[in-house]
């Protein structure tokens, strides 16, 4: 097993069953991510970007194959050690209903430090940091229903980035953003990666997120149909 | 977090909280309500079946139940000078001796049968009825008072009025008719119809002078502290008085005590009525609730909450839920229950039951064991409802709960 790996997916296969119909929304995927890396999952509709992210968060098991996370195999892990390492290693952005409605969005920010048992001084003082970072300074203390879609999913980078996981993954992040704004959150991430090391699988549709990806994997039909690296460095 | 997050969520949903508040609430109020009514009339009708005569104990001779003649008498109180120190110890509260034979009731106008029951005034008060239901002419004064105490009934339908002459016969000894005539001192009101015309009151003395029958008596009765708790007290008195036949006033009144268990049947019944309304209405909500929020509950789990957690955060809402639910429920009852403690008029239905010894007001009776009890059920059901949601919510893979979160 290679430890510098951030992900390691061997021959993963996603069926769903549905009824009569079986859809193969993963077949045979194989992928190594090596940590510190910034990599763009894109390709059509339906091609399996969410179905690859959702196995390799450990939101869902893959019907056959193996998938390692900071070194350790999540395929049949159980469901209380997957919650852990999600809030310890793993930071998430949806693309849509990222937040907990009934909270602030500093409440939401400090959500996962809390659960990480931060203490609440800290976890106060990092959340407004953060959100000043992102942008949103001035609306910590309103509710995700009164933030437009950009602006709750600024928080939702926000949550990902506050505790510093070695591996975010983001779907669709900058789908409600505007070109300012998308790429203002691109920077950040790089520079998280850059300096921090952070690992970042993102899947995307936009130019623009791909324009800062180091690799670019496309896929197809639950494949990964091609693969490059953009910079020339191993990603 | 998990309490702040519980507690927002439950104002979330108003109508759906306001609605199973007033569920919970209801059906506490239901449970309290119902029982402190029933209790109200059970124990309304155990106190007019003692205070109509039983009293919690009675010594009679063997036999004077089946035949309640005069031959069927047994000795004074004072002349069994045990049963005396028993009788004037603190465990009786009150006790009297009464003279009760079967006799004939005469006026100018119309003939009842009736039961002459010779008494000492003094002795029946906090005893029997007899000494506070006088409301027209005088109660009697002394055993040997030479008047007598008549029902409203039984004095309308022998058309005479207090004041007037009366003229009582029964069998005296030795089998020969004894008749008497006497001047009518007072009329007493009863709960029970049947009270006002069975019964004529009279001195002790006098009537056994009437039926020339010496210092012997039909029954005693007598008060303990407790009506629930006279066994002990009866098992003394048989003791001390072998040669009668001690009953407690369950044992005289076996209607009484198939009476007491239909209600608490009925009681029984009412509390299971509600608690499968409301466990229906519980687990409904609650899994609507929970259902309503898996994307929610999901991308909490998604974040990394342990499923214990989620199970915990679930059950937490549900709590504050049915506390709040059960203090308003208590509210209600005792807000409801205040203005009536002292008793309401229900003569228009009463008259229907009085084959069930019902009287014409009911006075509901709280006990603090009942009220625990119907706060006790709800909850425990309320809590048990809200678990299976909640093992369900945190049972589920979280991609399940947010499939196609993220499209
Ligand atoms: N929970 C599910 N049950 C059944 N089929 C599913 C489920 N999730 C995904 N699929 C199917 O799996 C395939 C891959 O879906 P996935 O969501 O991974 O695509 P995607 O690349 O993320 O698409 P998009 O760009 O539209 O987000 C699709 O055909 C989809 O219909
Ligand atoms: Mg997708």
């Amino acid at each position: 097993m290679n430890t510098t790996n951030a992900v390691t997916c061997r021959k993963v296969d996603k069926i769903f069953e549905q009824g009569e119909l079986a859809v193969h929304a993963l077949s045979d995927v194989d992928l190594e991510v090596k940590s510190g890396g910034f990599v763009c999952l894109s390709g059509p509709s339906g091609s399996g970007k969410t179905t690859l992210l959702n196995m390799i968060g450990g939101l869902d098991r893959p019907s056959d194959g193996e998938i390692t996370v900071a070194g350790q195999r999540i395929d049949q892990m159980r469901m209380s050690d997957l919650a852990e390492l999600r809030l310890q290693h793993i930071g998430f952005v949806f693309q849509a209903y990222n937040l907990i409605p009934v909270l602030s969005a500093r409440e939401n920010v400090e959500f996962v430090m809390q659960l990480q048992g931060l203490p609440a001084h800290e976890r106060s003082q990092r959340a407004l940091a953060i959100l000043d970072q992102v942008g949103l300074n001035g609306m910590e203390d309103r509710r995700p229903g009164e933030l437009s879609g950009g602006q709750q999913q600024r928080v939702a980078v926000a949550r990902a980035i506050v505790s510093n996981p070695a591996l975010i993954l983001a779907d669709e992040p900058t789908a409600n953003l505007d070109s300012a704004t998308a790429e203002k959150l691109m920077e950040l991430m790089r520079e998280l990666n850059a300096q921090i090391g952070t690992t970042f699988i993102i899947s995307t549709h936009d130019k623009l997120v791909m324009s800062y990806a180091r690799r670019l994997i496309k896929m197809h039909d639950g494949e990964i149909i091609d693969d490059i690296q953009q910079d020339g460095r191993d990603a | 977090m998990l309490i702040t997050i519980a507690w927002r969520n439950l104002w979330r949903n108003h109508r759906r909280s306001l609605i199973m508040l007033t569920a919970i609430a209801i059906g506490l109020w239901g449970m309290i309500w119902m029982t402190a009514l029933m209790r109200g009339m059970v124990d309304q009708m155990i106190d007019d079946a003692i205070n109509t005569l039983s009293g919690h104990v009675q010594v009679h001779a063997p036999g004077y139940l089946d035949d309640p003649s005069i031959e069927h008498s047994i000795p004074a109180v004072e002349d069994n000078p045990q049963l005396q120190q028993l009788l004037d110890s603190s465990q009786v509260t009150a006790w009297s001796q009464r003279v009760r034979v079967p006799a004939v009731i005469r006026s100018e106008r119309d003939v009842y049968g009736v039961t002459l029951i010779g008494i000492d005034p003094e002795r029946e008060v906090g005893l029997s009825f007899i000494a506070d239901s006088v409301n027209e002419g005088r109660y009697l004064e002394t055993a040997a008072d030479k008047q007598v105490l008549v029902g409203r009934k039984l004095l309308e339908q022998l058309e005479t009025k207090p004041g007037r002459r009366i003229v009582l016969m029964s069998q005296d000894p030795d089998n020969n008719i004894a008749e008497r005539g006497f001047r009518i001192a007072g009329v007493f009101d009863a709960d029970l119809q049947a009270t006002e015309t069975g019964y004529v009151f009279a001195g002790i003395d006098t009537v056994r002078k009437m039926l020339r029958m010496g210092d012997v008596v039909s029954e005693i009765s007598l008060l303990g502290t407790d009506y629930r708790d006279v066994d002990g007290l009866a098992q003394e008195v048989q003791t001390v008085s072998d040669y009668g036949e001690t009953k407690t006033w369950l044992q005289l009144d076996p209607y009484m005590a198939s009476m007491l268990n239909v209600m608490d049947g009925f009681i029984f019944i009412w509390f299971g009525v509600i608690f499968l309304a409301l466990s229906f209405g519980l687990v409904n909500t609650l899994l609507m609730a929970v259902f309503e929020r898996t994307r929610e509950i999901g991308l909490i789990q998604a974040l990394g909450m342990q499923p214990g957690s989620i199970l915990f955060m679930v059950l937490v809402e549900s709590l504050i839920m049915l506390l709040i639910g059960l203090f308003a429920g208590n509210l209600l009852s005792w807000l409801t229950i205040l203005p009536i403690r002292d008793g309401i008029d229900i003569s228009g239905v009463s008259e229907g039951l009085e084959w069930a010894g019902m009287s014409s007001t009911l006075s509901p009776s709280v006990l603090a064991s009942d009220v625990l009890l119907a706060n006790s059920i709800v909850l425990v059901l309320g809590v048990a409802a809200s678990l299976l949601p909640a093992w369900r919510a945190s049972r589920k893979v979280p991609v399940e709960a947010i499939t196609r979160v993220w499209q």
